[in-house]
């Protein structure tokens, strides 16, 4: 019997399709079978992010409806074979999926795979309750911006309310250069706010544009510093102690004498 | 003038706070806001239950006359109780 993941946030563009392209294929990588599902109807995205979006017959309204069985609409990944991705539907009505359908879907995709990852749509409204309907576990993801973070805190809420017990932390786009300026709010300070686990911090990296600019996500790509956190937040998945991994960045001249002067 | 604020000025770091204290200070009352506007009514049902329990050990008060909420201003919330007392209770402890 495999394990539910939501991966959520409140905010839209804080980088919940991102990371669910990201973990669902570095557990792929890993070995596991891997099923992502997109939840954001009418705006559909993952599939773009995967670089599946050609062989799209059927989606979820397909599914919840009946016009397909599930095996049809599941699009086998070009390069994992145990990967799969159940699009979310581009045009048709929302409210065709209920919190009942989303159950029993994560039952029937749980029996036949090890993770069952949910991209959750923006908001708090049907399209998130659906999301969260048949999770067993959630992920919050975040930017260290006050609105974001803000966000983040009422979705916490909301998931324990509903159930859904210490969700983890990803606290994504950090910009070390900014963080070390004192510009950007650092991980600890997030941390001591919203009183949750870690699961991971990404930086902000152009390697995640250009990566999904080609539909292959970075995790895949051995030079990418997001990649890499994402790796490390795969592992931390299935259960590995990974330490956090340093975003310090190469100091220039200016950086270096504030050091040097204990000025910042 | 310490040499490290000497940089610190000619940095342009003066006695400015940086964004981000600015920005955690701004997030954590937001945040005290948004709970205590979440927060269910049962939460301060009980909070003045266990207060009655505590304080009538020490003074008699006029329990219907109780009252406990939050106030909220721009820069602080705080939790005030307006607590009628009828008669303070002699040798307590
Ligand atoms: N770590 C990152 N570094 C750089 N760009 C990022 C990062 N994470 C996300 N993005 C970009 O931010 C945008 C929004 O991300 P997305 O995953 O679609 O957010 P959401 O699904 O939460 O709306 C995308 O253009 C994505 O490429
Ligand atoms: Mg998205």
């Amino acid at each position: 019997m495999g394990e539910v993941l939501v991966i959520t946030s409140g905010k839209g563009g804080v980088g919940k399709t991102t990371s669910t392209a990201n973990i669902g294929t570095g557990l792929a990588m890993l070995g596991k079978q891997v099923v992502m599902v997109d939840t954001d109807i009418g705006l559909r995205n993952l599939d773009v992010v995967l670089g599946l979006e050609n062989r799209i017959v059927y989606d979820i309204v397909d599914v919840v409806r009946g016009n397909c069985r599930l095996k049809q609409a599941l699009i086998k990944d070009k390069r994992f074979e145990n990967m799969f991705l159940l699009p979310a539907a581009q045009t048709k009505d929302k409210t065709s999926v209920t919190e009942e359908h989303m159950k029993a879907l994560a039952e029937q995709l749980k029996a036949e795979f090890d993770y069952v990852i949910i991209d959750c749509p923006a908001g708090i409204e049907h399209g998130f309750k659906n999301a969260i309907a048949g999770a067993d576990h959630a992920i919050v993801v975040t930017t260290p911006e006050v609105s974001a973070v803000r966000d983040a805190d009422r979705i916490i809420g909301l998931l324990e309310a509903s159930g859904l017990e210490s969700p983890k932390l990803i606290i994504n786009r950090i910009r070390t250069k900014m963080v070390q300026a004192g510009d950007m709010m650092a991980v600890d300070d997030m941390m001591e706010i919203l009183a949750v686990d870690l699961l991971g911090i990404v930086p902000d990296d152009d390697t995640i544009v250009i990566s999904t600019n080609r539909g292959e996500p970075a995790v895949t790509d051995e030079d990418s510093k997001a990649g890499q956190a994402y790796r490390n937040i795969t592992r931390r998945i299935i259960g590995e102690e990974v330490p956090l991994m340093s975003l310090e960045e190469k100091q220039g001249f200016l950086d270096k004498l504030k050091t040097l002067f204990g000025s910042k | 003038m310490a040499f490290s604020d000497m940089i610190n000025k000619f940095f342009g770091k003066d006695q400015v706070a940086n964004s981000k204290d600015v920005a955690k200070e701004r997030l954590r009352l937001v945040l005290v806001h948004d709970r205590a506007n979440a927060l269910p009514e049962d939460v301060l049902l009980a909070l003045r239950e266990e207060m009655i329990k505590v304080i009538t050990k020490y003074m008699d008060i006029d329990e219907g006359a109780l009252d406990v909420g939050l106030t909220k201003s721009d820069t602080e919330i705080a939790l005030v109780a307006n607590i009628p007392v009828v008669r303070i209770k002699r040798n307590v402890g």
